[in-house]
């Protein structure tokens, strides 16, 4: 287990603690840090080992005993899209994540529970299976984000004038699913197929906290080959 | 802020139920329509062509999809009527938490309960109650998972009950016997006119239940 504390050039007050349990190749756990970076609230991180997992995540996130999990003041807070909400209503400095209309709210809600039970799930099924399974998933995935595309049309942010939920929500297209594809070798997601989901990516770059949260390829590469490798080893 | 308010759902849909105890809650007037979702209308298609799936909120002539977050806009937009989602902070990550945990779990394996047989369907019972036994933790003594009034983890939770003797039926087993104090917290729900007249009668679900097997060609 490894600790790293971050401080952000924007400190917010000093007597706030706030703490990620986390893994550097998820993107849920990226989400996360990637909310509390924009905001400029200063953390401390733990980097959790998944095939040890340390007594501290287990005793934070007894439920399900995974990361990411915010604890703030104490106070123990799982899953990702619980987590976003919770920091931006409770640090309300800009970017505001989520608007106040109840309408927007609803529709941000939306399109985050879609990428997650959708997209993200379907891209699992794509990493871990073959064949005819495997063909299968990744039409389905294509049709999903072909939905995300949509939605992001004509819109500089999915929020619309600036960051928000959906943004930070969909940050894995920014880097990981990028290098996610290209350890499978295949090509889901291209500019040439998504030139709107392109066109927000080239605009989430422009953020120095998204460029500054890039994965390191390699290394990305490197984790994911070798995941790949456990479970076709396993499979057989 | 009333304006137009339909709500497309299917009556032994316990997704639906949430909206529809989340509006009884507060007193909200809606024309309910009921969809045939072996023949779904066009309005349902146009207004969840991402899903397709009930229910479907119409605001003012906008879909709001998804029924957790319906009864979120719901007690957005009628906040002055009995609140649902926590005020404090911390209590509201929390309530959201189990919230999101139900939806994991719940319907899932009450579904694997109905559809399986053998050692999937024993494994289904014991993770179901394990989960009941989980939420009766969350609960403690509380009157409610909301406190002392009906709050958002007991909209999203109780519909469930209506699907309980169904589950019960085709798994063999008493919910009552393994999780008492789940039961107790579910009459003290449907003493609440708005959850009693939300469920539909649990003989009718089981009924159900029975026919979808029979489409399915389960035994």
């Amino acid at each position: 287990m490894k600790w790293r504390t971050i401080f952000s050039s924007k400190t917010m007050g000093g007597d706030e603690e706030v703490k990620v349990f986390g893994m550097w190749a998820s993107p849920y756990s990226r989400r996360v840090e990637l909310a509390l970076k924009l905001k400029g609230i200063p953390y401390e991180y733990i980097e959790e080992d998944l095939s040890n997992k340390s007594a501290l995540l287990i005793k934070h996130n007894p439920v399900h005993q995974k990361i990411p999990v915010l604890v703030h003041n104490g106070k123990s807070i799982p899953e990702s899209l619980v987590i976003l909400e919770h920091i931006d209503e409770t640090w309300r400095n800009n970017p505001i994540l989520l608007s106040q209309d109840p309408y927007d709210r609803a529709m941000a809600r939306f399109w985050a529970k879609f990428i997650d039970e959708k997209i993200l799930s379907t891209t699992r099924k794509v990493s871990f299976t073959t064949g005819k399974e495997q063909e299968h998933a990744i039409e389905e995935v294509t049709e999903q984000l072909k939905l995300l595309e949509n939605e992001v049309k004509g819109k500089a942010y999915f929020g619309g004038e600036g960051i928000g939920y959906v943004d930070i929500v969909a940050n894995f297209l920014v880097f990981w699913f990028g290098n996610l594809q290209e350890a499978l070798g295949i090509n889901i997601f291209s500019q040439h197929k998504f030139p709107f989901i392109f066109e927000w990516i080239q605009k989430q770059l422009k953020i120095d906290m998204v460029d500054e949260s890039r994965i390191p390829k390699d290394k990305h590469l490197t984790y994911i080959r070798t995941r790949l490798a456990a479970f076709k080893s396993a499979s057989k | 802020m009333a304006g137009e308010l339909v709500l497309l759902d299917f009556w032994p849909s316990p997704f639906g139920m949430r909206s529809r105890i989340a509006l009884a809650e507060k007193g909200i007037p809606y024309e309910y329509r009921e969809e045939d979702l072996r023949n779904k209308s066009d309005l349902l298609l146009q207004m969840n062509p991402v899903h397709k799936k009930i229910p479907v909120l119409i605001h003012n002539g906008k879909p709001v999809c998804e029924s957790v977050i319906q009864v979120q806009y719901i007690d957005e937009v009628w906040h002055d009527k009995a609140p649902l989602i926590p005020s404090d902070p911390y209590q509201r990550a929390v309530a959201r938490f189990w919230v999101d945990f139900i939806d994991k779990k719940i319907y899932e394996l009450g579904s694997k309960i109905w559809k399986t047989k053998g050692e999937e369907q024993a494994n289904a019972k014991k993770e179901f109650i394990e989960c009941l036994k989980l939420l009766e933790g969350e609960l403690g003594d509380k009157t409610y998972f909301g406190g002392e009034s009906l709050g958002y983890v007991d909209v999203a939770l109780v519909p469930f009950y209506s699907w309980f003797y169904a589950y019960e039926k085709c798994g063999d087993f008493s919910i009552e016997a393994e999780c008492p104090k789940m039961i107790a917290w579910v009459k003290r729900c449907m003493q609440k006119e708005s959850v009693a007249k939300s469920l539909p009668d649990q003989e009718k679900v089981y009924e159900f239940i029975l026919q979808l097997k029979k489409v399915f060609g389960i035994e």
